[in-house]
């Protein structure tokens, strides 16, 4: 089924021009739908317990808008520059592709910088992961969120560095493209931890 | 690289064992796995079984001290979890790979590689868990493992249960996922949705209902695991937890989980009654309807389980109207199985027995679960035998018997083999009559006022009678057991030589190769021509079924042990966690973990960076092969 095919001959759409090019396709958006799962169950158990301060600091008294706007500006950068790789990977380019993949690693690396500095923050600030109910489930919610970040920022770099040696295929061509899509969904979680966390946290007591 | 399909197929008789274990270890072909899964879900069979009966041991007699208190809670909560998680799951596992791409005319799975780490992540979870009976005691918060109990009460055993039903649990989803894109992508040309077989209908729903299901249980294992590990409060009262939080999550995935565990046997029992009763279903098209119906509602019920809790007669009601509505297209489907057998050439092999048996007795479960659904009446049954009894009626005589049914009708597909049908015959009526003598009298001792999960109960409560005759009963189911394991054995020495069309009257594609199915499952890609196209194909005095494509060679993806290994890797970071506990240096057990994560993150790396190209099996091997195999 699947040959070794040259970048000359390579499709429009390398991602999804063999049989398993087309399972990997849909087998991550299936999975992708599990994930929503998961991460609705967790936004489910935040938003219960979102108020169970146990006498310990409260959504309002910790988040500051301005660093979890900055973290959301650059995760949705981020989105924006994996498709420029998908885009170019789509031309053939591999330097280019590669380029906005490296962007797209940066980018992830800072904002994980930014979320591991505001943890520290409120840990400075006495909300420890068994202060309260809140708290469980803040770190939780969001911490699963940077789990996925960062694993992200490992999955991405190796293939980007494997890129150098294999190019594009009709074999590695599913691999970046599930990549990305992986690191969208990222993206769409984090919207909406910035309105069911931070927003609803800081506007909606 | 390639290899020889004779040679690939019976290593053992040239390489000796460790060829063998090679072969098992690093298997990638779905049809192996199906053979992995069996004898992987059989073992905790036996050792489920065991605790069954060591239950009705205890209870048969009043005040009876054989097994007493936290030991009583473990062997009743470690029964529980293996019957679901690790001999329910795996058993639909292996008909799913055994038949499933059988069915729709494909090679293979869409991930080979997956379905391999799907089982042997299931088989590590439940050696997890079965390793608490040596470390330390088992669970003891029975199967649902309700907060707080399991998060403040109870000790290390309950860490052995979240850790190893996270294992197994992701080994499902894989599964659930793969199956979903096999059914999907890799359907041979011509065979529309609306012309699957039923089996492969419900194999796709009940992926479906995995992939949504299963996470949930990840997240509610996860808070229990944070809640015990690290002082979280999810579960924790006192510092603004709610563990009614938990009953919801668990119940959102158990209720699409007791479904998932019926569906696969609704689809056997579709296949076995039409072929036995040598009619085309009843009803194809309200069969998929219902199967899909019932899928849908399979997450509109959960709270049914939650009566009790206190959540107001609004919820409650809306939660009865929901379950209620689940007795239609199930009824749909139990006339669509009559009416089949109306009127047909019904012929009563052992499989056919099962499945036939089945009705009546899936329908006495389905007709105590509307029972239970009056939430009034609920108030009164809750946490009795009488539904300790409604679900083993479900679950034994529904689960069950339908994948027993399925047992002896693909286990020549999968073997080569047909299964003894004197001693299937003894084995049936033994577990037939065994289970119905057992589960019977629990509804009324359950009306009586017996509690369920209670070690004991006391003499001059008039109970003692129908508990003698329930642990008679659970004599009988396990005679049952052992006849078909001596069937199994002696199949294996002298069984009789299964032709492709091991019935002589098989509808669908399975029965249109030979048995065993040989590596590369079809020499040519089918043309499927309708719904039982086989059947049609047979009608019009054809031997084969019409050919997609020329002889060709076959691609098929090669041998790997990664995902054993991973497996591995994840077994290690489960045995950290479950060691992290203040009676344990935490540094050391939490470095442990560290490595397992580090060996599963290589694992990976080396995935991604290694492309399998896998190997052609050559025309001239395929004419070989198909040669010498019965027909």
């Amino acid at each position: 089924m699947s040959k070794a095919e040259n970048v000359e001959t390579i499709p429009a759409h390398p991602e999804t021009a063999t049989l398993e090019g087309k399972n990997k396709f849909i087998g991550f958006w299936l999975f992708l739908g599990g994930e929503t799962v998961l991460f609705g169950t967790l936004f489910a158990t935040f938003l219960a317990l979102r108020n169970k301060t146990n006498g310990g600091p409260a959504a309002h008294d910790l988040f500051s808008l301005s660093t979890v706007f900055a973290a959301t500006v650059i995760l949705l950068v981020s989105s924006l520059t994996s498709v420029f790789a998908v885009m170019a990977m789509r031309d053939r380019a591999v330097g280019k592709m590669q380029f906005w993949f490296l962007i797209t690693v940066l980018l992830g690396i800072a904002f994980l910088v930014l979320e591991i500095t505001e943890f520290k923050e409120y840990l400075h600030e006495h909300l420890g992961y068994s202060t309260s109910a809140f708290s469980s489930s803040f770190y939780t919610l969001v911490g699963t969120h940077g789990c996925h970040v960062l694993f992200g920022v490992l999955w991405i770099s190796t293939i980007t560095i494997q890129a150098f040696k294999k190019g594009i295929t009709t074999v590695t061509a599913p691999k970046y493209y599930v990549a990305s899509l992986y690191w969208h969904f990222i993206d769409v979680v984090w919207v909406f931890i910035f309105t069911v966390v931070y927003l609803l946290g800081i506007a909606g007591r | 690289m390639s290899v020889n399909a004779e040679s690939l197929m019976q290593p053992n008789q040239k390489n000796g064992l460790f060829s063998w274990l090679k072969t098992w270890l690093t298997t990638v072909d779905h049809k192996k796995i199906a053979v992995l899964y069996l004898f992987g879900g059989g073992l905790f069979f036996l050792i489920g079984g065991i605790e069954a009966m060591l239950i009705r041991l205890q209870l048969t007699a009043p005040e009876n001290h054989f097994l007493t208190g936290s030991a009583y809670n473990q062997v009743l909560t470690m029964h529980g979890t293996t019957m679901i998680f690790f001999v329910a799951m795996p058993m639909i596992f292996a008909f799913m790979n055994a038949v499933v791409p059988l069915q729709i005319g494909a090679r293979d799975v869409a991930f080979p590689f997956v379905n391999a780490l799907g089982f042997w992540l299931f088989f590590l979870g439940g050696i997890i868990l079965n390793l608490s009976w040596f470390l330390g005691g088992a669970p003891e918060a029975g199967w649902t493992a309700y907060a707080p109990l399991s998060t403040e009460y109870l000790g290390r055993g309950m860490d052995f249960y979240v850790l190893g039903l996270q294992v197994a649990g992701a080994g499902t989803l894989m599964g659930g996922i793969n199956f979903l894109v096999t059914i999907i992508n890799m359907r041979a040309p011509g065979m529309t949705f609306m012309r699957m077989p039923l089996f492969t209908w419900t194999a796709f729903v009940t992926s479906a209902l995995i992939l949504f299901a299963f996470p949930a249980l990840t997240v509610g294992l996860f808070e229990i695991f944070f809640d015990r590990l690290f002082g979280g409060n999810f579960f924790n009262a006192t510092n603004g937890g709610n563990s009614i939080i938990f009953e919801h999550i668990f119940w959102i995935f158990g209720h699409p989980e007791v479904y998932i565990l019926i569906l696969p046997s609704f689809g056997i029992l579709s296949e076995v009654i039409s072929t036995f009763s040598k009619k085309r279903l009843f009803g194809y098209h309200s069969m998929v309807f219902a199967t899909i119906l019932i899928g849908f509602l399979a997450f509109m019920v959960w709270v049914h389980h939650m009566f009790t809790v206190g959540l107001g007669p609004i919820a409650n009601t809306i939660f009865a109207l929901a379950t209620m509505a689940i007795a239609v297209p199930t009824g749909i489907k139990i006339f669509n199985w009559i009416f089949t057998m109306w009127g047909g050439q019904i012929r009563f092999t052992t499989a056919n027995l099962y499945a036939v048996s089945f009705i009546p007795t899936f329908v006495m479960g389905g007709v105590t679960g509307v029972m239970l659904a009056i939430p009034a009446a609920d108030f009164q049954f809750q946490d009795s035998y009488f539904v300790v009894a409604h679900f083993h009626y479900v679950i034994v005589g529904g689960v069950i018997l339908g994948l027993f049914a399925g047992l002896y009708y693909w286990w020549p597909k999968m073997f080569g083999r047909c299964l003894n049908e004197t001693l299937g015959k003894i084995n049936f009526w033994f577990f037939f009559i065994g289970f119905h003598v057992t589960f019977f009298p629990q509804h009324f001792l359950g009306l009586m006022g017996m509690p369920r999960r209670y070690f004991t109960y006391l003499p001059g409560e008039h109970l003692t009678t129908l508990n003698v005759v329930s642990s008679i009963g659970a004599i009988g189911m396990a005679i049952g057991v052992i006849t078909l394991v001596v069937n199994i054995v002696y199949t294996f020495v002298k069984g009789e030589k299964a032709e492709g069309d091991a019935w002589g009257t098989g509808r669908t594609l399975e029965w249109s190769i030979p048995s065993p199915a040989p590596e590369y499952n079809f020499a040519q890609t089918p043309l499927v021509k309708g719904i039982d196209t086989y059947w049609k194909e047979k009608m019009d005095g054809n031997k084969k079924v019409t050919a997609a494509e020329p002889l060709g060679d076959v691609h098929m993806p090669s041998p790997s042990i990664m995902p054993f290994l991973m497996s591995i890797s994840l077994t290690i970071v489960s045995f950290g966690f479950i060691f992290s506990d203040k009676g344990v240096h935490r540094t050391v057990s939490f470095a442990v973990a560290g490595i397992g994560i580090a060996m599963m993150l290589g694992c990976m790396l080396v995935r991604s960076i290694k492309d399998d190209s896998g190997f052609h099996i050559h025309k001239e091997e395929i004419i070989e092969t198909e040669k010498g195999m019965s027909k």
